[in-house]
């Protein structure tokens, strides 16, 4: 950790040193460890620290950008004069809406010392009882353990200085037999909430009833998602689709459905960065206060998410999303803190619900064939069962899919009551739980 | 620096590692983007630091920090030991072993005429807003873009058996695309490649070679074109001529990741997956027709995985991976290649000083036929040409994939007709590759880029690179719905 004097004394200088008429200053530092395993060994144990300070000089509407992990007073200086040599060579940008003035910023407590501190002999000792719970059953683990620390600032030449310091771990298991394999994992921003013993168990169990899957044909079949299928689902409507930017380039499925009921109104899902079942982060890279944003409600589209420039273009608030300069290749601002709203049911009663349909367990290499109605193709993988009667009948090889994800909101016929979360290396959330598709279309199988 | 890193590996010495190394790593990434006629971004990204990796009582440990100092040499080498005790654990009695000591010295700078960070920052937003004026022309189009990088990346190594090594790698790449819409179409046409560009390991003279002017009108009138093109045909089996930039990536799926000899030992199963070319295929297995010839260098100009030596210090070498068909190689390391007997062929790469070497893909290229373009598609009665990159997925195991393309045309009686949107094709990759039975020659063969390859825990993007000419595939299915 790099500590909040620390690094505000250093946004502080680099402004200071800024030769340009206005100047934003992002700051993201982390602590990370992780401990992967395979075969039941640990066989990659990695640590780093790094801090990054990205200035954006400001010449009226030019603006330009450098960034630099020379934290210095010269490498702030050379990293602020190559921002304002960019911004000089550069025509204004009409659309460029300015520095945002300084707001209220409610701070959020979601450091977690143990998480912080944690020695590399405590995810050691994790994984092996993971391997155990494997070997004992005859199975082999593979997975990752991570714990990390991250900071974050931002601050301008009008007056925003934003900081906030967060934790997170993660854990993640598949588990494979001779033939078949399953999967586990879980997140939190405290790892006292991580149960090592209860992910392994969750993955051999499965894994157990995973070996010796039979092919079957593909085609349209009434599907019960687990969670970490579904944190897929709402990842690539995310991807595609609920960033502004591409509301206004005219690629996101959101085009022609905003005010419309267009998937069951059991289905809602919202973005919001301060929610402590998450992993919060109380402001967006323009050091403007995170606003929850309804995307989909009870079915009804409503909104995608804002930064300032995106805003100003459709004559909005913006909603404190603007993405962090690492990500800005993805275009516009992201919803990176997405939920989705539980129901009454839970997996076990949708399996028992059903005559004839597939238990999926997760989704793989999933991309997108056509973003306007985030038509997606992928694998299944770690876990598919056919379900006949009520109960999990076999386990079925691999099938690949290609479905609008949009539709199969559309054809949802039961939501869970319980929610999976998952943090990823960059901390984006997504927290999903399990659903009951009538319509999914399977296009091909594995080998 | 050298004083530094022979700090890191005297005291790992002293610790008693039975094997360490350290890398330090300079980079600079120069980034521009040009969209409807304003400069999107210019940016300008410099990263420093070092990663020590250690070998401690039969496991590794690795730690990395953003500050080349003494204190920091010491606290870093130190927390790698504490990890490898860590890890040392849970082997299950079970060491490491690295083979043959490597002990190379060296230097090595990629070969360029143009160093690209002299090119003035005004000359390249002049070359885009150039570009996007000319796609402006074109009525229909809704963004336009063009995209500039470049990157050099400064790299120190030395190891406790006594290598060394001082290596300098540039790239360059530049990519142009227009995305045109209707109500319900989006259409998306890209120069020379998709996902934003092509790259290569070069000078600037790549960027200038590839002429971005002259292809500005074309590329905005196809996205146009494309939206009311008819429809790649439905649910049909064909044969199928592939592009070489559509080939790369086909390449760079299906051969260059199960290839990966961690892959096939399981190491990657929890994230990347696994391998369908597990050992006993070696030298035993007909991955593809007799004129599928695959190779993987680190040799060749302008591939993004040429090097002077891998980041374990091994040489930069050639290994034939598919030889008239026949599976005959893998990309190794020092630490998996001696369970098959063999010595590391140089595929260990770190995507930057914060991360472990992996077995990456250096270039995995498929080598020249006989044939001329304009020769195959004249051979061909009916069928479907595709290239350029839309959309790729592909299992675990690198077995089921399904591709799809910016742009298809229908061959009809040996000649190209019809454009052809939202084409897709679909199969298994040992089928597809035996169903492959002509390949373009040396002309049309070009070295492809590949700047986004994810692998890892935590994630690394590795730059691969690919050569490819066109090739015709029989039986293949498309249109998939």
């Amino acid at each position: 950790m790099l500590g909040t004097e620390f690094i505000k004394e250093r946004v502080a200088r680099a402004l200071q040193l800024s030769k340009s008429d206005e100047t934003q200053i992002t700051f993201q530092a982390h602590d990370q460890a992780l401990t992967r395993f395979a075969n039941n060994i640990i066989h990659q144990n990695v640590s780093e620290s790094n801090g990054t300070l990205t200035i954006t000089a400001i010449l009226g509407r030019r603006t330009g950008s450098a960034s630099t992990n020379d934290l210095s007073d010269e490498g702030l200086s050379k990293a602020g004069e190559r921002a304002l040599n960019h911004a000089r060579n550069r025509k204004e940008d009409p659309h460029f809406p300015g520095l945002p003035e300084a707001q209220s910023i409610q701070p959020i407590q979601a450091f977690d010392d143990e998480t912080a501190n944690c020695d590399p002999s405590v995810r050691a000792e994790a994984v092996g009882l993971i391997c155990n719970q494997a070997m004992a059953k005859n199975l082999t683990a593979y997975g990752a353990y991570s714990t990390a620390t991250a900071e974050v600032a931002v601050a301008n030449s009008k007056g925003v200085m934003a900081y906030h310091s967060g934790t997170r771990a993660s854990l993640q298991t598949t588990i494979a037999g001779d033939n078949g394999s399953s999967m586990a994992e879980d997140s939190n921003w405290r790892l006292s909430q991580l149960d090592p013993a209860a992910i392994g168990q969750e993955a051999v169990e499965k894994a157990i009833k995973a070996q010796n899957p039979c092919p079957i044909e593909p085609g349209i079949y009434e599907v019960v998602l687990g969670p970490y299928a579904v944190m897929d689902i709402v990842e690539n409507l995310s991807w595609t689709g609920m960033g502004a930017r591409s509301v206004q380039e005219g690629g996101s499925w959101m085009i022609g459905r905003m005010g419309m009921e267009v998937m069951n109104p059991l289905i809602s899902i919202w973005d919001d960065g301060c929610d402590l079942a998450g992993a919060p982060l109380p402001f967006d890279f323009e050091g403007v206060p995170r606003r929850k944003v309804s995307i989909v409600d009870h079915g009804i589209v409503r909104s995608p998410v804002y930064d300032r420039y995106t805003a100003a273009k459709d004559g909005v608030e913006t909603t404190g999303h603007a993405s962090p300069p690492d990500m800005l290749w993805m275009g516009g601002p992201m919803a990176l803190h997405l939920f989705m709203g539980t129901g009454d049911s839970s997996l076990e009663e949708m399996i028992r619900s059903t005559g004839k349909g597939l238990h999926i367990n997760r989704f793989w290499y999933t991309r997108t064939v056509h973003p306007r109605d985030c038509v997606t193709t992928g694998m299944t993988r770690d876990g598919v069962w056919m379900i006949d009667d009520g109960q999990l009948a076999y386990p079925v090889k691999d099938l690949r899919f290609t479905q609008s994800y949009v539709d199969a909101l559309a054809n949802v016929i039961a939501v869970g009551g319980n929610r999976r979360l998952r943090i990823s290396e960059m901390g984006s959330v997504v927290c999903v739980p399990p659903l009951k598709i009538g319509i999914f279309n399977f296009t091909g199988v594995t080998a | 620096m050298e004083d530094l890193m022979a700090r890191a590996m005297n005291l790992a010495s002293l610790r008693g590692a039975q094997y360490a190394d350290i890398r330090i790593v300079h980079s600079l990434t120069e980034s521009l983007v040009v969209k409807n006629g304003i400069v999107d971004s210019v940016t300008l990204d410099e990263s420093i630091g070092f990663g020590v990796r250690v070998l401690a009582q039969g496991a590794w440990g690795f730690a990395s920090s953003l500050a080349p100092t003494p204190e920091e040499i010491d606290r870093i080498t130190d927390q790698a030991f504490a990890i490898a005790s860590a890890s040392a654990l849970v082997t299950q009695g079970q060491s490491v072993a690295l083979g043959p000591p490597v002990t190379s010295q060296g230097q090595f700078v990629t070969p360029i005429e143009i160093d690209p960070f002299s090119v003035p920052i005004e000359e390249k937003i002049a070359l885009l807003m150039q570009v996007d004026q000319l796609m402006s022309k074109v009525p229909g189009v809704g963004v336009r873009k063009g995209n500039l990088i470049a990157i050099r990346e400064r790299k120190l190594f030395a190891n406790s058996e006594g290598a060394h090594t001082d290596q300098t790698i540039y790239e360059v790449g530049a990519g142009i695309s227009a995305l045109a819409t209707s109500e319900s179409e989006v259409q998306v046409r890209s120069y020379p490649n998709s996902h934003g560009r092509q790259q290569v390991s070069a000078g600037w003279e790549m960027v200038l070679g590839w002429d971005l002017v002259s292809n500005a009108e074309r590329t905005a009138s196809e996205a146009v074109e494309l939206l009311t093109a008819d429809p790649c045909p439905r649910d049909q089996t064909t044969t199928l001529i592939l592009g070489g930039s559509q080939l790369a990536l086909q390449i760079h799926e299906s051969c260059g990741h199960p290839i990966e000899l961690d892959r096939v030992f399981g190491t990657e199963a929890a994230f990347a997956g696994t391998s369908f070319l597990t050992t006993e295929k070696l030298n035993n297995f007909r991955y593809g027709s007799e004129v599928v010839n695959l190779t993987a260098e680190s040799l060749r100009p302008y591939g993004l995985g040429t090097f002077g030596w891998d980041d374990e210090g091994v040489p930069a070498q050639s290994t034939p991976i598919v030889r008239e068909g026949l599976f005959t190689g893998y990309l190794m390391s020092r630490e998996t290649a001696p369970l098959l007997g063999m010595s590391s062929n140089g595929c260990m790469r770190a995507s930057g000083w914060n991360r472990i070497p992996l077995i990456r893909m250096t270039n995995v290229s498929i080598e020249p036929g006989d044939w001329t373009l304009d020769d195959l598609i004249a051979d061909t009665e009916n069928g479907i040409y595709m290239d350029t990159n839309r959309s790729w997925s592909i299992d675990d195991r690198r077995y089921n994939f399904q591709f799809g393309t910016e742009i298809g045309y229908e061959i009809k009686d040996g000649k190209l007709g019809k454009m052809l949107r939202n084409c897709t094709y679909t199969g298994i990759t040992p089928e597809f590759w035996n169903s492959c039975d002509a390949v373009c020659n040396e002309k049309h063969w070009t070295m492809w880029g590949t700047p986004n390859c994810g692998k890892g825990q935590p994630m690394q993007v590795a730059h691969t690179g690919h050569g490819a000419s066109p090739a015709r595939f029989r039986n293949i299915k498309v249109g998939v719905v």
